[in-house]
């Protein structure tokens, strides 16, 4: 984990060389690496069924991002803890565990799909494995994700609930502006409530690289006007970000603290499926592309006698094999009838 | 005349008004380096720069307010929401503040301010994204709200607006910026308050605005089939509304059908049906009759979004009701 720092250093292309895999246990990193690499393979299936028509609308795909949602839902525990974010949701809907089948269906907007195909791409939930979206406008999950933590404090001193759970909080550098982000962090410092706020900073909201709408490029730093704590993270680093994220949990669960985090990471494709990237270099792209998270973490692993070539190529196969079966359960599923329009909306 | 899309003929009206008046700029999410989102302001930054094409952050209550505040002291700010879908966020500083500086002022200040966008359904976007709230701007008294739907309307209309004293909100629609249409070489403005006739006839008046307009095109198309003449009015400008042209229709069809396609409950078209109903319930045949979306949030699903909204098939289907043939 890193300390606070002015510039934009947290992903050198040395962090491959210096990640430091210590005492972890080759069963969890390789765990790790099976998410990430589902995340992926998902992805990219779903760029694939977009190009042919059967998904539609805004498609945000999360492709380079994979360690931040992974990293923080291993250092969560889920079964108490919430996740929310934006409409770059797919990421984090398959950390939450949600099923693939079901989020594919969603894409597909069949009637088997997580939110009965009347979300989409940007709308995905589940309830149960603690996801509450996949929210459309921007910044508007984080005064929600503040009204999760305030209600898990009330329930441990209110309700004598023994351990609060966690609202972890991802929101893009773009929603940083919005007085939603502002006002909530207030609500946290003030009411000091259970919040983990993690900026998932790609470098750019649509096509505005963060300098031209932003008088600051770090966002930790904000945390000091509302007196919490701010780090920033290496975004390609599982590790790093497994670390800082899990500190912030802690402190959020055992002391009822809100963090705020900065961790940069990379987008790799357009903002949506119909956005060509034109306000980017392929040089800025192929630098970042050469610390790509999933493959940090694979030859770190290999570099310690974790995994093979040969375990690795296996694995990817299974991962495509699972996505492959999310796309044939879409493609097999029922359309919603049309009586359900009038459902989902009144209790 | 040259026939062009409505995106082109709205880049032409702001070009051309920021070419005439330096007062005039225009703010907002991607308008100025990316062309805007939906290619509107293509060009113009390159032509005139930073920051009189302004790129904003995604800070819709704080860039519409800069944009009113602006106004107040001698700029006449256009200040563009992606969608207005997003513009829900800057709400309070239109109702609050554009709409009230002149009023709670006595009369002294004045807001010429452009507030413009897509607004309506588009699709594959569920309820967030996707959505015609025409209804929140059109009650508020203190702003003019206009629609255009075609290319010419576009033009003028905008011309006007960023040439009048007051806030407007100017609705445009994703699905209709590459409809294209004629526009004259030559300057001209359209007038707000004034509706246009589409299509002259006797049997049925079709009343609406925006994007829907080409429904009761391909309804009095159908309904011309069947034998049926129907007199086709596009209201334009909602707020000031030209009440005479609607009222001068009815009263020579004697049966209106009102299409909008918001949510029926409080709707602008549940007025217009409102108004009719109250100055001309004499010369009605039938009772009026409104085609509005179901009145749930917007499905992602492609049939079932489609189901929602509303369709030629159901204007069609309303008309019939109206002459009692159904
Ligand atoms: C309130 C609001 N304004 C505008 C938009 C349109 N929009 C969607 S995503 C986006 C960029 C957001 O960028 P960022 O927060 O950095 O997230 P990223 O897409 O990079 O994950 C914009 C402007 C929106 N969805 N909501």
């Amino acid at each position: 984990m890193a300390s606070k720092s002015k510039n934009d250093t947290k992903s050198g292309s040395d962090s491959a060389v210096s990640m430091n895999l210590k005492s972890y246990k080759k069963d969890f990193l390789f765990s790790a690496l099976e998410k990430m690499l589902l995340i992926r393979r998902f992805e990219e299936k779903s760029a694939q069924m977009y190009g042919l028509r059967k998904i539609g609308g805004f498609c945000h795909l999360y492709n380079g991002q994979e360690a931040v949602a992974i990293a923080a839902a291993m250092a969560a525990d889920m079964s108490r803890d919430y996740m929310l974010t934006a409409y770059r949701d797919h990421g984090h809907a398959l950390a939450c565990g949600m099923d693939p089948n079901v989020v594919m269906a969603e894409l597909y907007g069949k009637i088997t799909g997580c939110s009965r195909g009347k979300g989409g791409s940007m709308h995905m939930f589940d309830v149960e494995k603690h996801m509450l979206g996949g929210n459309g406008i921007v910044g508007a999950q984080i005064p929600i994700a503040t009204g999760v933590a305030f209600a898990e404090m009330y329930k441990k001193k209110v309700l004598g609930q023994k351990d609060a759970g966690v609202a972890l909080c991802f929101f893009g550098d773009g929603a940083v502006h919005q007085g939603a982000f502002h006002e909530s962090l207030n609500l946290a410092g003030v009411w000091k409530l259970p919040a983990v706020y993690m900026v998932e900073n790609n470098r750019f909201g649509m096509g505005s690289a963060v300098h031209r709408v932003s008088a600051v490029e770090d966002f930790e730093i904000k945390a000091v006007g509302y007196n919490i704590d701010g780090m920033q993270l290496d975004g390609m680093s599982f590790i790093d970000c497994y670390e800082g994220i899990g500190k912030a949990i802690e402190r959020a669960r055992k002391d009822s603290v809100p963090t705020l985090i900065d961790i940069k990471t990379y987008r790799y494709k357009g903002h949506s499926m119909s956005d060509p990237a034109k306000y980017r270099t392929k040089d800025e792209l192929d630098k970042f592309k050469a610390q790509d998270p999933i493959e940090l973490l694979k030859s770190a692993m290999k570099d310690a006698g974790m995994i093979t070539d040969e375990d690795y190529q296996n694995l990817d196969k299974q991962i495509k094999q699972t996505v492959q079966e999310a796309v044939d359960f879409a493609e097999n599923s029922d359309e919603p009838a049309i009586e359900t329009i009038y459902e989902d909306v009144y209790v | 005349m040259a026939e062009i899309a409505i995106r082109d003929a709205l880049n032409q009206a702001i070009d051309e008004e920021m070419a005439r008046d330096k007062t005039v700029m225009i703010m907002g999410e991607e308008v100025a380096e990316y062309e805007g989102a939906y290619k509107v302001t293509r060009g113009l930054w390159k032509k005139y720069e930073s920051p009189r094409v302004l790129d904003t952050p995604i800070t819709e209550n704080g860039f519409t307010g800069v944009g009113i505040g602006a106004a107040l002291v001698g700029l006449r700010p256009i200040v563009e929401w992606m969608t207005f879908n997003f513009s829900i966020q800057a709400l309070d500083q239109v109702i609050s503040n554009a709409a009230k500086m002149r009023h709670m002022s006595g009369g002294q200040l004045k807001v010429p301010i452009v507030f413009r966008g897509p607004n309506g359904p588009a699709e594959y976007l569920s309820s967030q994204h996707s959505q015609a709230i025409q209804s929140f701007y059109a009650h508020i008294p203190g702003l003019k709200v206009v629609a255009p739907s075609t290319a010419y309307d576009s033009k003028g209309l905008l011309k006007t607006a960023i040439r009048d004293d007051n806030p407007v909100v100017f609705m445009e629609a994703e699905m209709m910026y590459s409809w294209t249409g004629e526009v004259p070489e030559e300057e001209y403005t359209v007038p707000f308050g004034k509706a246009a006739i589409r299509r002259e006839g006797d049997d049925v008046t079709l009343i609406s605005f925006s994007r829907p307009m080409r429904l009761l095109e391909e309804a009095a198309d159908e309904l011309a089939t069947q034998g049926i003449n129907a007199e086709v009015i596009d209201l334009r400008s909602l707020r000031p509304l030209d009440e005479d042209t609607i009222y001068a229709s009815v009263r020579k069809t004697n049966r209106v059908v009102v299409l909008d396609d918001a949510w029926p409950v409080a709707s602008f078209g549940s007025y217009v049906a409102w108004l009719i109903s109250r100055n001309c319930f004499d010369e009605l045949d039938a009772q009026v009759e409104l085609v509005h979306a179901e009145d749930v949030p917007m499905p992602y699903n492609h049939n079932l979004e489609l189901a929602v909204q509303v369709s030629t098939e159901k204007v069609v289907k309303a008309a019939k009701r109206v002459l009692y043939m159904e």
